[in-house]
């Protein structure tokens, strides 16, 4: 008994403390793209050309890292970048903080495949292609030409690049060598000496913005398939800090109501009831910053603020359910001690039922939903297995507490009389 | 009080507000949002000039444009535009209309809004099957002649009842308010068949002790008093959650007022449900069966 008072003292102690620990060392609830503002985009893949479902995998597997290379080549915080199945078709999805949306849209868009090319014909309309790809590329770089002083392109080729080029440029003295970038000529230089040390450089008519993004799309490698962009969601920055001020405002003022109603019909227990629920709240919270590692840190969205928000109405249930079953032991004459137990334990099918029931929506949710329901389920599943701990766990112990004092004596702190029976 | 004594009564409400609803549905259908159509949805702010934002609109070659304002913002729905065509509008926008950005923009490819629907049906019907089998195996030890499946089944009945207040409420909304169904409304439907069932369980879970322990010769009263006993604890939770949603609906953000509303009205048609619904055809079907019992009997003998 004195061990349970012990551990319950301790335990929002603990809370408090990693909440201060927090505080020095910031460790931000991750707010989701409606909260904080940015893009969230998504492209379908162009799959057909793959047969087998291993295949597929693997080309979106390659795809995503492709794409990855390239968001991060833009040094946005946290980009997320994820491959989803969406009825038969498959998407690479893309989360970026932030709102320089367009800057990413022309990096990834482009599936940057080069290609180079022999001529076939004076006028350079009719091209041969070679052996020679992208990826024999070893790195890309910006320069300035020396001499227009505008941006090019400079790329150095691997040993079995430098080696295929050095052929291709001895087979074509005089000639000229087409670059291409998907099948589209992006320069086609003559050849003026037979090249060994594997260097070249592609001179468009590139503004700095367009060959840095060649650069990044080149060093980040072609993407294996074709992609088409087909959602596009973009919440602007101040859109995005009201939504976050007003739903903490509106969570606040809600909690305080439940506070209230709750002290002002169950009296003492239901204070109780909302001091278990501020260490509920707690818990909660800890949880989405990922303080408690057997859960994985929550996002939370617009959606998630409403998940928790109903979770908290489930966690009340469930103390409310206890203190009218406590009610109804205490009609029967029943003493605090008896009644606490009686109503913990004749209330527990009910609480037990009715969450289990929850649970298995949040868990078809999370299985079929798309990803804001996903996160909508998760945010309810944590915000129930949360409540079933702290309405029972916490509030018994300290109810328990209260056992054989003066305040389980005074019928008044009740909302009802106490008639008889050991106290 | 004798409630079931008045079921009557209670199939009559429900029945007046899911008839209007059923056909406002068929009538109109529900106005659907770009999550289900595809399409451009384009918030803008710093500027309530519709007119002004139609002639950019108009310019760019924008389809099935409609242009209207919500609070200090103006929102342009359209059909979908090509990413080229979005960039020129903004730089248009910025030029034409100073101080004016865009807040918020959507953009939905058709293909996505199919799967969408899809996949909402599937989570529904499963949820629901799932929830069939899980009361069924929770009140198994029910003392018959009460089946446990008659639990899980009525439990989903009710579940449907509520998701048709809703829908119907919205079909109504949408044809004269025009609040569009989007894809944070089958967030809310789920939401509310969850709560729908966790409330019905709690008014089973008083059926199934008191059968358990007094038996169920008297099954109208004993369901009679069950809900009797459980009433302040249903309309207590019940309050608590729906304060909760009206301080969200108050003072929450614009972008959650459709869903919370939707929540609103469900949570509500759920309390009632499960207090009036659910256990009034409990005790239907339990009667039905004794009729049919005692037909059988009264055959067996006459033969």
């Amino acid at each position: 008994m004195l061990a349970a008072i012990c551990f319950v003292a301790a335990s929002p102690q603990s809370v408090r403390d990693k909440m201060k620990i927090r505080m020095l060392k910031p460790v931000h609830l991750r707010l989701g793209l409606d909260l904080q503002g940015g893009s969230h985009i998504a492209y379908e893949a162009d799959l057909s050309k793959f047969k087998d479902v291993s295949e597929k995998e693997r080309a979106m597997e390659s795809l995503r890292n492709v794409v990855d290379k390239r968001v991060n080549a833009l040094g946005v915080a946290e980009p997320n970048i994820y491959t989803t199945k969406f009825g038969d078709n498959r998407r690479i999805i893309i989360e970026l903080p932030g709102i320089d949306v367009n800057q990413a849209k022309d990096l990834i868009g482009k599936t940057a495949k080069m290609k180079f090319k022999t001529q076939m014909n004076e006028e350079g309309t009719m091209w041969q292609d070679t052996d020679l790809e992208g990826k024999n590329l070893k790195k890309a770089t910006v320069q300035n030409d020396p001499q227009t002083n505008s941006p090019e392109v400079a790329i150095e080729f691997d040993s079995e690049g430098a080696t295929k080029f050095g052929d291709l440029t001895k087979n074509n003295l005089g000639k000229r060598i087409g670059i291409f970038l998907d099948d589209e000529i992006v320069s086609a230089p003559t050849v003026q000496a037979e090249i060994r040390d594997g260097h070249a450089v592609i001179s468009g008519k590139f503004d700095y913005k367009e060959a840095n993004d060649l650069k990044i799309q080149l060093n980040a490698g072609a993407l294996p398939v074709d992609i088409k962009l087909v959602e596009e969601r973009t919440v602007g920055a101040t859109l995005g800090q009201e939504s976050v001020r007003k739903s903490f405002f509106a969570g606040t003022i809600a909690l305080l109501v439940i506070f209230m109603f709750m002290t002002i019909y169950y009296r003492f227990p239901g204070f109780i009831a909302s001091v278990a629920l501020g260490i509920y709240t707690l818990i909660v919270i800890a949880i989405f910053k990922g303080a408690f590692y057997i859960f994985p840190p929550v996002t939370l969205t617009l959606a998630g603020i409403a998940a928790f928000i109903l979770s908290i109405g489930m966690a009340v249930d469930a103390n409310i359910l206890i203190f009218e079953r406590m009610k109804e032991e205490f009609r029967l004459g029943k003493g605090y001690g008896a009644a606490l137990d009686a109503g913990f334990k004749r209330a527990w099918p009910s609480i037990k039922d009715s969450n289990i029931a929850t649970f298995i929506t949040c868990a078809i949710l999370m299985a079929f939903g798309s990803t804001v329901i996903k996160g909508f389920a998760y945010t309810l599943l944590i915000g129930v297995a949360v409540s079933m701990f702290t309405a029972i766990t916490i509030t018994r112990t300290f109810l328990k507490a209260f056992i054989n004092t003066r305040i389980s004596k005074n019928p008044k702190l009740f909302g009802f009389a106490i008639e008889k029976g050991e106290k | 009080m004798n409630i079931m004594g008045k079921r009557k009564f209670l199939y009559i409400l429900s029945l007046a507000i899911i008839i209007p609803g059923i056909i406002a549905l068929l009538l109109w259908g529900l106005k659907l949002s770009i999550d289900f159509t595809g399409g451009t949805l384009l918030e803008i702010a710093g500027t309530q000039d519709v007119n002004a934002v139609k002639v950019i609109a108009d310019e760019n070659k924008f389809e099935n444009t409609i242009i209207t304002t919500s609070g200090d913002l103006v929102v342009l729905k359209a059909k979908e535009i090509p990413d080229a065509t979005h960039r020129k509008f903004i730089e248009d926008l910025k030029v034409k209309i100073p101080g004016a950005t865009e807040n918020r923009f959507e953009s939905v490819g058709p293909t996505m809004s199919k799967t969408i629907t899809k996949n909402a049906f599937y989570s529904v019907g499963l949820a629901s099957i799932f929830i069939v089998i899980y009361l069924a195996y929770a009140f198994k030890k029910v003392s018959k002649p009460l089946s446990p499946w008659e639990f899980g089944i009525m439990a989903v009945v009710a579940l449907i009842h509520d998701a048709l207040v809703v829908v119907g409420v919205f079909a109504i909304f949408g044809h004269f308010l025009h609040i569009e169904i989007d894809s944070m409304f089958i967030t809310a439907i789920l939401t509310i068949i969850g709560f729908s069932v966790h409330d019905t369980i709690v008014v089973y879970d008083r059926i199934r002790e008191k059968a358990l322990k007094e038996g169920v010769d008297n099954f109208e009263s004993l369901v009679n008093r069950s809900i009797l006993e459980t009433f302040s604890r249903s309309i207590n939770t019940s309050m608590t959650v729906i304060m909760t949603l009206l301080v969200i609906y108050l003072f929450g953000g614009a972008t959650i007022k459709h869903f919370i509303l939707a929540l609103l009205i469900g949570i509500t048609a759920g309390t009632y449900s499960s207090i009036f619904v659910a256990s009034a055809l409990l005790v239907e079907s339990f009667n039905l069966k004794q009729k049919l019992r005692g037909r059988a009997k009264w055959k067996q003998k006459t033969a």
